[in-house]
């Protein structure tokens, strides 16, 4: 079960429309590294793990990434409001807005739509979390890209708070691998 | 040589700036969003590290803050959790903006 609670995790403001900022952000909407991609990721590979710290550990994220995938979808939301089919358009928003007008949508930065092939799940809890801390490193460094590109402070502010995070979450990942080895190299197999 | 220029780690320089909080029900909310972060953060560490006292402690201390602030914010502006776990007033108040892309 889920519950909703109306906020954000982190509030989100912007200087004003920027189509062009949106264009690369929504990568962390639906682009391989982005939020949906992790959420996802996590979730579904709770249950094939061993031990209870896993399992509560990859709830927790998988449920903190939903938070966040809402706070990029706020971000592109604020961007393009009120910007005109012209205006996405010189931004290389023109296919965005042939097809999906300004709603929100799961691709990335190239336009590129989200495939479930950007996460795996291989029952193997080792294998699983260490493509965790992977996917956080990734995720990291296209927070960092995107810092590089952002021209509006505002918004940098909540992607270096998305970019900590992903920090956070792989020192957590690597603490549960390793309790995880433990555990493995604990049990017998005759 | 200074080729941090081509160096694609450096970092840009970005002055911190914060939004202006321009309302009551904004600043109530981030009130509730930094207890919740704390919450947050703890509720990872503990994930990995159940048997620290301290940040157990530290962690329930949260809880009835949190909670406290939630209501007084319910009291003015309506709900912020639904299916039961959070009353209304009348007419039914779950549906008012703003949502919090909106805000």
């Amino acid at each position: 079960m889920w519950i909703y609670q109306k906020n954000l995790e982190y509030p989100v403001k912007v200087c004003g429309p920027n189509p062009k900022l949106a264009k690369v952000i929504i990568t962390q909407y639906g682009g391989p590294d982005g939020e949906l991609s992790a959420s996802l990721r996590y979730l579904n590979q709770r249950y094939s793990m061993p031990t209870d710290k896993a399992k509560g550990l990859l709830t927790d994220i998988g449920t903190e990434e939903m938070g966040h995938m809402e706070i990029v979808a706020t971000i592109f939301y604020k961007l393009t409001r009120g910007v005109s089919p012209q205006q996405m358009e010189a931004a290389g928003l023109g296919g965005h807005y042939a097809q999906h007008n300004h709603a929100l949508f799961w691709n990335d930065a190239n336009g590129v739509p989200w495939v479930a092939s950007y996460v795996q799940a291989t029952g193997d809890p080792i294998t699983d979390l260490t493509e965790d801390m992977d996917a956080e490193q990734k995720a990291r460094s296209t927070y960092e890209h995107l810092i590089q590109l952002s021209d509006d402070p505002l918004v940098t502010d909540v992607l270096k708070f998305l970019r900590e995070r992903e920090i956070v979450h792989f020192q957590r990942f690597g603490e549960t691998l390793n309790d995880v080895q433990g555990f493995m190299n604990s049990k017998k197999f005759f | 040589m200074d080729n941090s220029q081509e160096n694609p780690q450096a970092q840009k320089i970005v002055q911190p700036v914060k939004a202006d909080i321009n309302n009551n029900q904004q600043a109530m909310l981030l009130e509730i969003q930094q207890l919740q972060f704390t919450a947050i953060e703890l509720n990872l560490y503990l994930d990995t590290h159940p048997n620290d006292q301290q940040a157990l402690m530290a962690y329930n201390s949260i809880v009835p803050q949190l909670k406290q602030r939630i209501a007084s914010y319910e009291q003015l502006y309506g709900p912020l959790f639904h299916f039961g776990l959070s009353t209304s007033q009348y007419p039914w108040q779950w549906i008012n903006s703003p949502w919090p892309w909106d805000m």
